[in-house]
């Protein structure tokens, strides 16, 4: 640590950004033909697709719950998304993100609409640079939104952390590898809670408040994005309908 | 693959209980909200073990033990040891523990109590390295659930870290390029006491070091990871419920006071041991 420069003397990042800047974004709603619903982000060089399924009758059987729905989760990392191939079988490290965004996700479906279904969430990793468990959960919760499962509000995920002693905003994966910490969350903006909170690394309670806030304010400005796509999917469908 | 879960079986009547009683500022077993259990630890449990500790937190019990061995560095680190944090959900210690390979709740477990010592650098891997690139010390930390009552987290993080404090294991040295071991043993070199509090959500109230019962009417909790001069370097919210700002901070306080009163009621109790 230290030995890399992750902010120069003008406050500007590796990659061209400033403290309080999120990497270029780029959302698109419904680009999968099979999926009930799905969803492909860009941010920065992290691309990310995620799918839904469902509902649709729960197998194995003996998990349905009488009253409700329930949600089966998938984060994995395709074996070239990284620079040294990562094996295929799901690692520990995925198993524990595909809980925590499942737990994440759960507080916005309204799962006693659909009693005794499965609802599939698949997230695939095609390229990780940093952030990928906070773009995957952007992503899972557009495409509920597009297989049109009733929510109670879209989760938008971001993260902040400290890098170089600052709070910056979105780490990329250099930042988040030779920085001093991470800082991951997820927010519904329609309720004003947090479903997801982690953090790893080392900070102070107040720079981790800090790093909260300024993670927050990214999520915000994540959820307008998210709007917005899943209106430009609706206007091409109309466009498309109206050619005809 | 993350599914959810089949729900704890709680009784309505004692899950009400519960709500009814946080509403009144009481919980089920006369507890404030800010008390832990009755926390009891013993080290050196297990002579086999470099290092070993059983923690009792209430009734949950939780063993850890510490294996060293030499085995090859990660690449990107080539001068340093390695730590690895496993944990067994055995099924003796719960009905909803059921044998076989670790499932997600138990690997999630493990990597918390992993977070904490990774990220406050607890152990000098730098320390720890025989043959820069090619051998270094494992450190090996097995976490033995063995009678679930709530809050494991802790209970783990504690036992993990007890039994570091106690690890000595054999020097090696290395002659005509193999590893030998000698007759010297050496204290494992620890930097930090990293210490986990967790506080379970009810609705808008926080209950620290939740029993079982609590921890299934509440199904939500955040823990936190604290170290001696205030920093924290590790939080996680577990389950399905969500969280304010306002109760975050909240939480954050109280495990800033609860971690900082834990830290003193453990080092006294270290020294007295020390002492006798």
């Amino acid at each position: 640590m230290g030995k890399i420069k992750l902010i120069d003397e003008n406050g500007i990042r590796t990659d061209g950004r400033r403290a309080d800047e999120l990497r270029p974004i780029k959302i698109d709603v419904g680009t999968l033909e099979n999926a009930n619903g799905s969803a492909y982000i860009e941010q920065g060089k992290c691309k990310i697709l995620a799918a839904v399924y469902g509902p649709h009758e729960a197998h194995p059987r003996h998990l349905t719950q009488p009253d409700r729905a329930i949600l089966r989760c998938r984060y994995h990392m395709a074996p070239f998304s990284v620079p040294e191939r990562k094996s295929p079988a799901p690692s520990r490290r995925e198993i524990e993100l595909s809980k925590v965004i499942r737990e994440s996700l759960e507080p916005v479906v309204m799962t006693e609409l659909f009693p005794r279904t499965m609802i599939d969430i698949f997230i695939e990793v095609l390229q990780a640079d940093g952030g990928t468990r906070c773009v995957g959960l952007t992503a899972a919760s557009l495409a509920l939104a597009d297989a049109g499962i009733p929510l109670r509000g879209l989760v938008a995920a971001c993260a902040a952390g400290k890098v170089d002693g600052q709070i910056v905003l979105d780490l990329n994966d250099l930042e988040d590898k030779e920085g001093e910490a991470d800082c991951p969350i997820a927010f519904i903006p329609q309720l004003n809670v947090f479903s997801l909170l982690q953090m790893d690394g080392l900070m102070a309670v107040e720079e981790y408040e800090e790093a909260v806030h300024l993670a927050l304010e990214g999520c915000r400005r994540i959820y307008e994005m998210q709007i917005e796509a899943i209106k430009k999917k609706y206007r091409e469908t109309k466009a498309e309908e109206n050619n005809q | 693959m993350s599914t959810t879960p089949q729900r704890s079986v709680i009784s309505k009547i004692l899950q009400d209980d519960i709500v009814k009683l946080a509403n009144k500022g009481e919980r089920i077993d006369g507890r404030s909200f800010d008390e832990y259990r009755k926390i009891k630890i013993t080290t050196g449990f297990v002579e086999k073990a470099e290092g070993s500790a059983l923690v009792e937190l209430g009734s949950t019990r939780v063993l850890a033990g510490i294996k060293i061995e030499i085995g090859a560095p990660f690449p990107d680190t080539p001068e340093e040891g390695v730590l690895s944090v496993t944990a067994e959900l055995v099924p003796l210690a719960s009905e909803s523990f059921e044998p076989g390979p670790p499932n997600e709740d138990s690997i999630a477990l493990a990597r918390f109590v992993d977070r904490g010592i990774r990220e406050s650098k607890a152990i000098a891997l730098k320390e720890l390295c025989l043959e820069p690139g090619k051998k270094v010390h494992v450190v090996m930390i097995d976490i033995y659930v063995l009678d679930h009552s709530g809050n494991l987290i802790d209970a783990s993080s504690l036992a993990a870290l007890a039994a570091l404090l106690t690890t000595k294991y054999p020097v090696y040295k290395i002659e005509n390029g193999q590893v030998v071991k000698t007759e010297e043993t050496r204290q494992l070199p620890i930097r930090e006491r990293p210490i986990a509090t967790t506080l379970a959500i009810l609705g808008d109230k926080l209950l620290l070091d939740p029993d079982l019962q609590e921890e299934q009417a509440t199904g939500t909790y955040i823990s936190f990871v604290s170290l001696e001069d205030g920093r924290i370097c590790a939080v996680q919210k577990n389950g399905l419920a969500t969280i304010t700002r306002k109760m975050l901070s909240e939480a954050l306080g109280i495990a800033r006071a609860k971690s900082r009163e834990l830290r003193q009621l453990l080092f006294q109790e270290e020294e007295t041991t020390e002492q006798a």
